[in-house]
């Protein structure tokens, strides 16, 4: 497994309401692999696919695992860290902290590529 | 008058209707009272047996526009005009089947109003428009709330503007209290957003709420002022993502097309300076930034700078045909449309005017992405720009606003501007 994406401290489920429409919305503005790679990490992976799937929008056992992993899922303490730098970004209250500090900040352009992020809803 | 293909249109119309009152459908419409009843008189059966039968009760009402008409005076009206149709059923004042409204219009001078009306219409019930809704999300009534919290009427206006439906996603770069992401969700948008306040964020600090408080007693939020709260408070709480504390001039997002809608209210450094993280020190002055409770300092983020990354952001992250929504101050005087920042990306598809006062207003201005960022040769502008140097330099609205006084901010607290 690769160097963990998320650690958690405290960590809730919450219910939310199951949209099909949505979840198949969503699936492909996600990179699976993290997604499934932070389950991992959370060990909340229960029976979410290891790959994404053709035909998701149809197969509704496959959406209601990647509901449970993206909507229900929520990281109350802990931290997302940055999988090419490796910095740490706090997570407090369920809300993610990404707030570089001014000796990070480069002179480069505004929206800069240096940090990427691979899950950062929930 | 507005034409509609069917009911059916003017119901869907006015379920998204935030500023609308009632839908009428136009019986007859003339210069005089006296046309208007021959026009009554003359419809076909066929279109008056649909609201005239026995089983359909009804009601009828006067509206005048321009002067006042006295009870007496309305019942006679009412009279001389329901007798044109063949009316059979019961009357009904609270409940009825149908409506009928006489409307008569006696010019925008109420002061010299004329003695007949200038033009009479007679117009049946369709349905009504979503203005309770501004009452039911009022900001007096919400949990959470700070001092730049957009208004409600505005909030679902600008989501009507996005083009807001079931399954979106919609994101509020600069959320505050997430005033915006409260009207997005209501029309079904699932919401996100970011902010680099993390006192706003968590909620901590000082409440807005000076009501009912003695002067200058603060008073703290309570623990679960945030907008999660607002979004279960109004029963929404299933389409909220997240909320990060983020500073928009440094992008967090994967490249890709994320976002369906985009709906903000940007800083424009009226009563605070608005600020980005950075620091013009050289590196060896800085404090140990490492330490746990380090504040990250921020240097000015200029207006045109805001709206730049805002439009650069919006042509990367929407997908195609997404919307973009913001407010653009301007200064009336000065205004054209080159004020408008631009990109290749992105077109400009509504831009309305609220007045503030005499010599301002904002702009609530929708864009479209209409192409995508690939589409664009790399040798042409593929970066934001603005036509005219308004936005530029720090404070660039607070000096053109108060160009005696840029550094003050006691004596602006009344506008709605932020
Ligand atoms: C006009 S307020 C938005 C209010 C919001 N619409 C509401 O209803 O509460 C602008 C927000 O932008 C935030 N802000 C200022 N500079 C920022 C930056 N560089 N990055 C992200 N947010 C910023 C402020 O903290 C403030 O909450």
């Amino acid at each position: 497994m690769a160097d963990p994406t998320v650690t958690v401290n405290e960590m809730k489920i919450r219910e939310v309401d199951f949209n099909p429409e949505f979840i198949s919305r969503m699936i492909p503005r996600i990179e699976w692999k993290a997604l499934y790679e932070a389950a991992l990490s959370l060990d909340v992976v229960g029976n979410l696919s290891p790959e994404l799937i053709t035909d998701y929008e149809k197969d509704e056992d496959f959406l209601k695992e990647a509901h449970r992993v993206l909507m229900e899922v929520e990281v109350i303490k802990g931290f997302l860290i940055c999988p090419e730098s490796g910095r740490k970004f706090p997570i407090e209250n369920g809300i993610p902290n990404m707030l570089l500090n001014e000796g990070e900040v480069g002179d480069g352009p505004a929206q800069s590529e240096a940090l990427q992020e691979d899950d950062s809803m929930q | 008058m507005l034409k509609f293909p069917n009911e059916e249109s003017v119901h869907k119309y006015m379920t998204r209707s935030i500023l609308g009152r009632t839908v009428m459908e136009v019986l007859a419409h003339g210069p005089t009272r006296a046309s208007v009843c021959e026009q009554l008189k003359a419809l076909p059966v066929a279109e008056t047996s649909r609201y005239c039968s026995e089983e359909n009760s009804f009601c009828w009402r006067v509206h005048s526009f321009g002067k006042k008409i006295k009870q007496d005076k309305r019942l006679d009206l009412i009279h001389q005009f329901m007798v044109n149709l063949p009316l059979i059923g019961r009357v009904d004042l609270e409940n009825p089947d149908d409506l009928f409204y006489i409307c008569e219009d006696y010019g925008p001078n109420p002061n010299s109003a004329p003695e007949e009306p200038f033009y009479v219409y007679v117009g049946r019930k369709v349905t009504e428009g979503q203005r309770y809704l501004a009452h039911q999300y009022s900001v007096k009534t919400r949990h959470f709330i700070g001092n730049t919290s957009m208004d409600a009427q505005l909030s679902l206006i600008m989501a009507n503007q996005g083009g807001v439906k079931p399954n979106m996603f919609v994101f509020d770069p600069f959320v505050g209290t997430g005033s915006l992401l409260v009207a997005a969700a209501h029309f079904g948008g699932y919401v996100a957003g970011c902010d680099i306040n993390v006192n706003t964020i968590h909620g901590v600090g000082k409440s807005s709420r000076s009501f009912g408080k003695p002067r200058g007693e603060v008073t703290l939020r309570g623990n679960d002022e945030n907008i999660l709260a607002n979004m279960r408070q109004y029963n929404l709480h299933d389409r909220y993502l997240d909320v990060m504390v983020s500073d928009f001039a440094l992008n967090v997002w994967r490249k890709q097309e994320l976002f369906d809608v985009i709906v903000t209210d940007p800083p424009y450094g009226i009563r605070e300076k608005t600020r980005k993280i950075g620091t013009n020190k050289h590196y060896d002055e800085l404090e140990d930034q490492t330490l746990e409770g380090h504040i990250p300092s921020t240097m000015s983020y200029h207006l045109a700078d805001i709206f730049k990354d805002l439009l650069n952001f919006s042509a990367r992250y929407l997908r195609l045909h997404g919307r973009l929504v913001y407010w653009l101050p301007v200064v009336n005087a000065d205004y054209s449309d080159d004020h408008i920042p631009q990109h290749p990306c992105l077109k400009v598809i509504a831009n309305s005017e609220q007045k503030i006062n005499m010599t301002i207003s904002r702009r609530l201005i929708t864009m479209e992405k209409y192409q995508s960022m690939q589409n664009i040769n790399p040798l042409d502008q593929v970066e934001a720009e603005i036509k005219t140097r308004t936005y530029e330099g720090s404070n660039a609205i607070r000096k053109i606003y108060f160009p005696n006084n840029s550094g003050s901010q006691s004596h602006n607290k009344s506008l709605p501007l932020t």
